[in-house]
């Protein structure tokens, strides 16, 4: 008798979630209209400003020699820095929720830093320390080594700006999936490569590529450090973001819109590439979360 | 269940990509030049015909470089550690501060080529909008009411500081008190831009302002970019003759090779033909034999003052532009 009472009244417990059908199409309208506000209207007219003249223009000024130079050099920057920072990501994460020591709050303010510090600051930094007027840069500088204004300060200072993403995405993970299951592969006889690799790394794949994904979405992106360290030269130090900027003081709109969009088109490939990848996999991405 | 069991192989392959990429062997003599903001399209064709030249004379094809930004940027860049063999600045006093923190470059280098080391010259214009509504002929124009003046911040802009001194030189011209008359001109001036980039895009594509104060050459671009109809270029009575000066960077230069090349690519700049590449983007060159007579004689003559008559820029920066200079007295009073 109690039991009816309490399943009929049921339905009203559960009313305070089932909002009303217009408080729903408010919310979602309300949404819609800001991501297409904030979002999709800046996109569609980066893409529509680049098209102005004709697509053949557009694909044109993307063929000279500096423009393939910059898309060269911005691949290159993301080839090297997205997996030196995916490793050490994974190593910080792992020190970070396996063991426990004094001193991991210091690590993981120390993670978030690059979040805080602004970039320009980042790439004076590294300006500091390696320019020709340092020690350390100076003696490099001497042996033929630059790193500011050279391939290797770009490198630096996008691995400085980046280096939260992963670690960021994989800490909450790994700490909730704990030790056990290493624990169990360990005891069970496994070295430690072969737990890494058969007991983590699936376990945590999803939130690495996802950190990897934003990771090389940022780093493909990073203007303001970049700028003070590349040193601007055409062809051969200037990345995608700061050829963009170049190009359009050049009044050469077409060009610098076309570059934007490439480097938009690379950025929603990678979204493209993730949701893909969900579609495909979800059955294992609910089995990961199950954890 | 997958694993990531390729992953050392992506690292091999980064690592790859890094090892190429820092092994990258320099064959051809390579030169490059660090430039200010405003002659990106000078320098694309002085390099394009320097190129030329120099192979014609028989040398392999060189590689030529080139860096953009701000003048003052620029130089602090050279002295940290920007592997420049030539510079070619917007001013003098930016080169001597490479000279002075770096020593790369002797303290008399402005002696080592002509006229002052600077093989063009240009002056401060008014580009104002089509048909010219507010009727702005000269300087005296500027300070009257609901003119508004667009230029960027004397502190970071070398053009601003013409800009500034172009109206100071006309003020005295005039019989008028200069620095009372600077304090009306930029209580006018309702933005600071930091380059004169960032100005002409503030005046040409935000809209702002009735006026803008602009190196020459940036005018004349702008009007050849952004469309003829729309701004009409007023040159005032009085003006300032600036001399954007180039040097080679002695300290930077890595073999004999290397300097011969740097050598001739300046000294290319005072050839007729590099003189005529000058004159095409509206540069004030010294040599018109071989310039388009159309491309010279857009240029009017008028009264042109130089930094000799505010004392050099050893004496004006500091009086006009340092802490607590003259700009700061009369911006801050506003």
């Amino acid at each position: 008798m109690s039991d009816t009472a309490f399943a009929s009244r049921l339905p009203t417990a559960l009313a305070a979630t089932a909002e009303p059908a217009w408080v729903r199409r408010l919310l979602i309208l309300t949404t819609l209209g800001l991501l297409g506000l904030l979002v999709l209207a800046p996109l569609a007219a980066v893409f529509a400003e680049s098209l102005r003249n004709g697509i053949a223009l557009a694909v044109a000024s993307l063929g000279n020699r500096d423009a393939l130079a910059a898309i060269r050099l911005t691949l290159i920057v993301a080839a090297v820095s997205v997996p030196m920072n995916a490793a050490a990501g994974i190593a910080a994460a792992w020190a970070i929720t396996k063991f426990d020591w004094r001193g991991k709050a210091l690590l993981i303010t120390l993670i978030d830093l690059p979040f805080s510090v602004s970039p320009v600051v980042a790439g004076l930094c590294f300006v500091l320390l390696f320019g020709a007027n340092s020690l350390i840069g100076g003696w490099l500088v001497a042996h033929g080594y630059p790193i500011v204004f050279a391939l290797p300060g770009i490198v630096l200072a996008t691995m400085f700006i980046t280096f939260p993403f992963v670690a960021r995405e994989l800490i909450p993970v790994m700490t909730e999936q704990g030790r056990a299951e290493e624990e169990a592969a360990l005891t069970l006889g496994a070295s430690g490569w072969r737990m890494f690799l058969t007991v983590t790394l699936p376990n945590i794949r999803w939130a690495l590529l996802y950190g990897v994904l934003l990771c090389n979405a940022r780093a493909m992106g990073e203007f303001g450090a970049v700028a003070v360290v590349s040193g601007k030269i055409r062809g051969k130090t200037t990345t995608m973001p700061i050829m963009i900027e170049m190009l359009y003081n050049e009044y050469l709109s077409v060009a610098a819109f076309s570059m934007a969009a490439l480097l938009a088109a690379l950025a929603l490939v990678t979204l493209t590439l993730k949701s893909a990848l969900e579609w495909r996999y979800a059955d294992q991405l609910a089995a990961t979360h199950r954890h | 269940m997958q694993t990531f069991q390729s992953f050392p192989r992506a690292l091999a392959v980064a690592g790859l990509a890094l090892a190429a990429a820092f092994g990258a062997p320099a064959s051809a003599e390579t030169l490059l030049n660090v430039s200010y903001d405003p002659t990106r399209e000078l320098y694309r064709e002085v390099n394009e015909a320097f190129a030329k030249h120099w192979q014609s004379q028989g040398h392999e094809a060189p590689t030529l470089e080139v860096s953009h930004g701000g003048s003052g940027a620029q130089a602090r860049s050279v002295i940290d550690g920007l592997n420049a063999q030539v510079v070619t600045l917007a001013l003098a006093s930016d080169i001597d501060a490479i000279a002075a923190k770096s020593g790369k470059l002797p303290a008399d280098w402005q002696s080592k080529l002509p006229h002052n080391s600077s093989p063009y010259t240009s002056t401060i214009v008014f580009l104002v909008r089509e048909g010219n509504p507010k009727g702005i002929a000269d300087w005296g124009d500027l300070v009257k009411d609901g003119v508004q003046v667009i230029t960027p911040n004397p502190k970071t802009s070398g053009g601003a500081r013409w800009n500034y001194l172009a109206a100071w030189a006309w003020a005295e011209k005039n019989d008028q008190d200069p620095k009372a008359f600077l304090a009306r001109l930029f209580a006018n001036v309702p933005v600071l831009d930091t380059g004169a980039r960032g100005a002409t895009t503030t005046f040409a594509q935000r809209g702002l302002g009735d006026v803008l104060l602009a190196w020459e050459n940036e005018a004349w671009l702008a009007l050849k970019e952004l469309g003829e109809d729309r701004f009409d270029i007023v040159v005032p009575s009085v003006s300032v003759l600036a001399e954007p000066p180039v040097a080679l960077v002695e300290g930077n230069i890595a073999s004999d090779a290397q300097r011969e090349l740097a050598t001739a690519y300046l000294d290319f700049l005072y050839t007729p033909e590099g003189q005529a590449l000058a004159f095409k983007h509206y540069y004030r060159g010294w040599d018109a034999s071989a310039a388009d007579p159309a491309d010279v004689t857009r240029f009017p003559a008028l009264d042109l003052v130089d930094i000799g008559h505010f004392g050099g820029w050893a004496k004006a920066q500091p009086e006009h532009f340092g802490d607590g200079g003259i700009f700061d007295q009369i911006y801050e009073a506003k």
